[in-house]
């Protein structure tokens, strides 16, 4: 359940000309407006105390830049105007100035030290992570997030819902194209959320305009960033650093519910994974047949697996190898179960044992083995993929 | 006997004395043009790759693009941008006019400065061919951080680091000829602090790439070592660190971005006298505020990495030292506005882009100044705005000042004027376009658009379709100036040796065109006037031709 993009009233998609109409209104206008025009073309005010803050030095640099800017560029206008040829035949003959130098070296020094203070104090409440409510742990990966509260015990994925056919033009661009996932990380109001940030792979970075926190996620390292959000709805961000092939295709979404209601997630949650954990051991004790396996397999395949390797099986040369016609898929199971449940090291081939249920593994490597020519009539039933875990 | 001598005496066949006298050539004036000529040609190579990103995103979805293969292009662009266009263009620029500009008969290291030249074509052709190759050209951004570009790149970054290597060999043997030739073979009578603007900024800018060019062929090193050797410095797994990558690469990047616009300086603090008919103003000034730039780029290249899980303290001190970087900036933007005060003006086109390059570059210098803050940067960081900034900084930065320069120049490498009436739509239509290509960039990214991104939500729509606009409207201008260059060099009005009556500088008392040798005795430095005469007496330099 989504609520509208909050911070700012709902964007559809205009007409070019009438966003170019906007563009063009006077600029006073969208510097002093924080809701109206700017929205889309000042930086979001947010919705922590934090994010405002930073508006706020923002503002007050932008403005300290305008103001210099029309104090120079004034005087390069007015000497451009006043002083050409035409005008001005013949040029005066100073070359410098000691007192006009002077001048224009400690003002600008004095505004930078006026700059500094309130950057500085802003800064110091930012990195101020002690206190903290509530504890996640946000773990990146390509392309894809994994939230774990730490004192609830319980975490998931988090990926890009939108579909392919939208990214390919095949079908009309929904209204939160590219910034709507399976599973928003839920956060409750007015408690001090702790993000302790790290990444299983490259380097990623964790970036919710509205409430102005963004973090690198590196490997090897545990950052630390947070944030107390006033007011319940959903907000939206993106990884902010290059991390590869998908680093467009890896949206956040943040779900904040008020206290009460938050609390109530957390126990479903709770009940939603002991449920999981019931399903799955009476999975692995059926016996499944192919055609039930297929199925469900193209399904993950598609989801996880055709990014690289490609929805033909036919992968990217030199890239991301194929999976038709491959060793490893027309090999022994064996093999083939080990390199999709461990991954290989050092290549953005991951481990899918810790991501993918006993089903879902057996599912996928079943429908690799019989589909794009691949015809190995073999199957993998769930309890072997238990067993191998 | 010179090559160039030797090349004419072996024109039996007209193609080997055309290869020989440019591969083996040893005059200043023709590396200069080779530099030019090559940084001209991947302009264009790395200009394409823009227009294919601007092509991408010109609309929400994929168009034309794979994500995969819009990685490689940002990638390429980038790094062809910053160490084929930029780099070549002004160390072609110092090739003809430092020796020319210090009276000097050539650089110091003839031999060594072809050496130089001709590395460059064959690393460019390593770094391009990996287009070809499977698994395709590095993606991994111009900034190549680890592991990504290390546990993670494609084959072909092997031949990236050799590329890079090649590049970083051929600026570090350039920045020693120059040095030297700066120190060594100045006319007597110019004593440092009388050397024309050009000459002080790329003296500095060639300390600045003697110290971290090797730094840069250091991190790259590391990169292969820990692709084939098993170290492991940038990777987490084996007790390296990935953040260290980015300390050592930004200890170089930050310097190589000073790199990318002293000499930019030195051209507009060359120009903006000519066409004011008015001295520098502030000389002194202008020349300690180069050096302090300098020596300040050394110590503020952590904000590029605040998001990284810097120390507070950290942050603090970085925001400190690059803010107090405005200063210096600032002064030198105001002497060029000083300069022009009370001058007697005219609008040329190489003044043209002069003062565009001041006031676009301006505009990039206060984005720079608000991208200081840290706490705002961790709004700014990596979108659209930094984009912005960094375009704002080198396309009108770098890439204006060299068209001055060109403009500037042409006629005295030349002997033909260009034709300025096409000059002045150039400057027109590129300032324009400019604008419209990388000012909606501030709002997109303010906004929260990231930046490397193949494709975008709808919000942005609006203005990255006026940013690939403005984009097809900038590629285009650079085939008119392609145009200009090559009408002028072809024919047209003959240029006196001054070319610009407020023109000073030992370049404009030799012939236009240049001969091919120059100042073979040292010239006399004319004597110092108390003050200047433009406007009072008419110019007659040109009785001083050799």
């Amino acid at each position: 359940m989504f609520k509208p993009l909050t911070g700012g009233p709902a964007r559809s998609v205009t007409s070019f000309a009438n966003r170019l109409k906007s563009s063009l209104t006077p600029l006073i206008l969208l510097l002093f407006s924080e809701n109206s025009l700017a929205a889309g073309m000042d930086m979001r005010a947010g919705v922590t105390d934090m994010s405002r803050r930073i508006l706020d030095l923002h503002h007050m640099s932008l403005w300290v830049c305008i103001i210099v800017g029309i104090i120079v560029f004034g005087v390069m206008f007015y000497t451009i105007f006043a002083h050409r040829r035409s005008r001005h035949p013949t040029p005066a003959t100073f070359s410098h100035s000691t007192r006009a130098e002077i001048l224009w070296t400690i003002i600008p020094a004095l505004i930078l030290v006026f700059m500094a203070i309130p950057a500085t104090t802003a800064l110091v409440d930012i990195e101020d992570n002690s206190k903290s409510d509530l504890t996640v742990l946000i773990t990146a990966s390509q392309w894809k997030w994994h939230y774990q509260y730490i004192e609830a015990g319980i975490g998931y994925y988090s990926r890009l819902a939108t579909p392919q056919d939208q990214i390919y033009n095949r079908a009309p661009k929904g209204e939160n194209y590219l910034l709507q996932v399976d599973k928003p990380l839920v956060l409750p109001t007015n408690k001090k959320v702790r993000f302790l940030m790290t990444s299983n792979d490259v380097i990623h970075s964790w970036w919710v305009p509205d409430f102005a926190v963004k973090q690198d996620a590196i490997p090897g390292y545990i950052n630390e960033a947070w944030t107390r959000v006033n007011e319940p709805g959903v907000y939206r961000g993106q990884c902010t650093e290059l991390c590869g092939m998908d680093h467009a295709f890896m949206p956040i979404v943040v779900e904040v519910q008020p206290e009460a209601e938050f609390d109530r997630w957390i126990a479903d949650q709770r009940l939603a994974m002991a449920l999981a954990s019931e399903t799955a051991v009476a999975d692995r004790n059926k016996t499944w047949t192919m055609a039930e396996l297929l199925p469900m397999g193209e399904e993950i395949f598609l989801q996880h697996c055709a990014t690289c390797h490609q929805p033909d099986g036919l992968g990217q040369k030199g890239k991301y190898p194929a999976l038709a016609a491959s060793e490893i898929t027309t090999g022994n199971i064996t093999n083939h179960l080990d390199r999709v449940m461990n991954g290989k090291a050092d290549t953005e081939m991951q481990a899918w044992a810790p991501q993918l249920t006993d089903l879902e593994l057996a599912a996928v490597i079943t429908y690799e083995r019989n589909a794009w020519g691949n015809n190995i009539a073999d199957l993998i039933q769930p309890m072997t993929v238990y067993q191998s875990r | 006997m010179s090559n160039y001598a030797a090349a004419q005496s072996s024109r039996r066949n007209p193609v080997v004395a055309f290869a020989a006298r440019w591969l083996l050539t040893t005059n200043h004036k023709e590396i200069g043009t080779l530099y030019l000529c090559l940084s001209f040609l991947l302009f264009f190579i790395a200009g394409a790759f823009a227009m294919g990103i601007r092509a991408e995103l010109f609309q929400p979805g994929i168009q034309f693009i794979e994500p995969e293969f819009y990685n490689q292009l940002v990638t390429l662009h980038g790094l062809v941008m910053v160490f084929g266009v930029v780099m070549p263009a002004f160390v072609g620029l110092a090739n003809w006019m430092i020796p020319m500009m210090v009276g000097a008969p050539d650089m110091a290291l003839p031999r060594l400065n072809n050496f130089s030249f001709w590395i460059l074509p064959f690393a460019f052709t390593i770094l391009l061919s990996s287009l070809f190759m499977e698994g395709g050209a590095p993606n991994f951004g111009w900034t190549f951080y680890a592991p990504l570009s290390t546990t993670f790149g494609p084959p072909s970054t092997d031949f990236f680091i050799f590329g890079v290597h090649l590049m970083g060999i051929s600026s570090v043997l350039g920045a020693i000829n120059i040095i030297v030739t700066i120190f060594n073979m100045r006319t007597p009578g110019m004593t440092l602090m009388k050397m024309p603007m050009f000459v002080w900024t790329w003296l500095i800018t060639a300390f600045l790439l003697i110290m971290v060019m090797p730094v840069l062929a250091g991190v790259v090193t590391m990169m292969l070592t820990d692709r084939h050797f098993g170290t492991s410095f940038f990777d987490a797994s084996g007790g390296g660190d990935p953040v260290l990558f980015q300390h050592i690469f930004w200890f170089f990047g930050h310097p190589e971005v000073y790199i990318m616009i002293l000499p930019g300086f030195g051209i507009a603090s060359q120009i903006i006298p000519t066409f004011s008919r008015k001295k520098l103003f502030g000389y002194n000034s202008m020349v300690y505020a180069t050096v302090s730039i300098a020596i300040l780029s050394f110590v503020v290249w952590g904000h590029h990495m605040f998001t990284t899980g810097m120390p507070l303290f950290g942050e603090l001190f970085f925001m400190y030292a690059t803010m107090l970087i405005a200063v210096p900036t600032g002064v030198k933007v105001f002497n060029w506005v000083a300069t022009m005060w009370r001058g007697s003006l005219t609008f040329e086109t190489p003044m043209l882009f002069a003062i565009g390059f001041v006031a676009l570059f301006t505009i990039g210098g206060f984005s720079g100044l608000m991208l200081a803050i840290v706490a705002a940067d961790f709004q700014y960081h990596d979108t659209f705005f930094v984009v912005a900034h960094f375009h704002y900084v080198l396309y009108p930065g770098a890439i204006f000042s060299t068209m001055a320069a060109v403009y500037y120049w042409l006629p005295k490498w030349t002997g033909n004027m260009y034709d300025e009436r096409l000059g002045k739509i150039h400057f027109w239509t590129a300032a324009i376009a400019v604008n419209l290509t990388f000012f909606p960039m501030h709002f997109t990214g303010l906004a929260g658009m990231p930046r490397r991104v193949v494709d975008y939500s709808l919000q942005f729509a609006e203005f990255n379709m006026l940013s690939s606009i403005g984009a097809g409207l900038l590629g285009l201008t650079q085939i008119l100036f392609l145009y200009i260059v090559i009408k002028t060099i072809r024919g047209g009005p003959k240029a006196s040796s001054q070319v610009w009556e407020g023109a000073e500088g030992l370049e404009w008392t030799v012939p236009s065109p240049a001969p091919h040798h120059t100042f073979e005795t040292p010239p006399t430095l004319p004597a110092d006037e108390p003050e200047n005469t433009y406007g009072q007496v008419p110019a007659t330099r040109d009785s001083q031709d050799f």
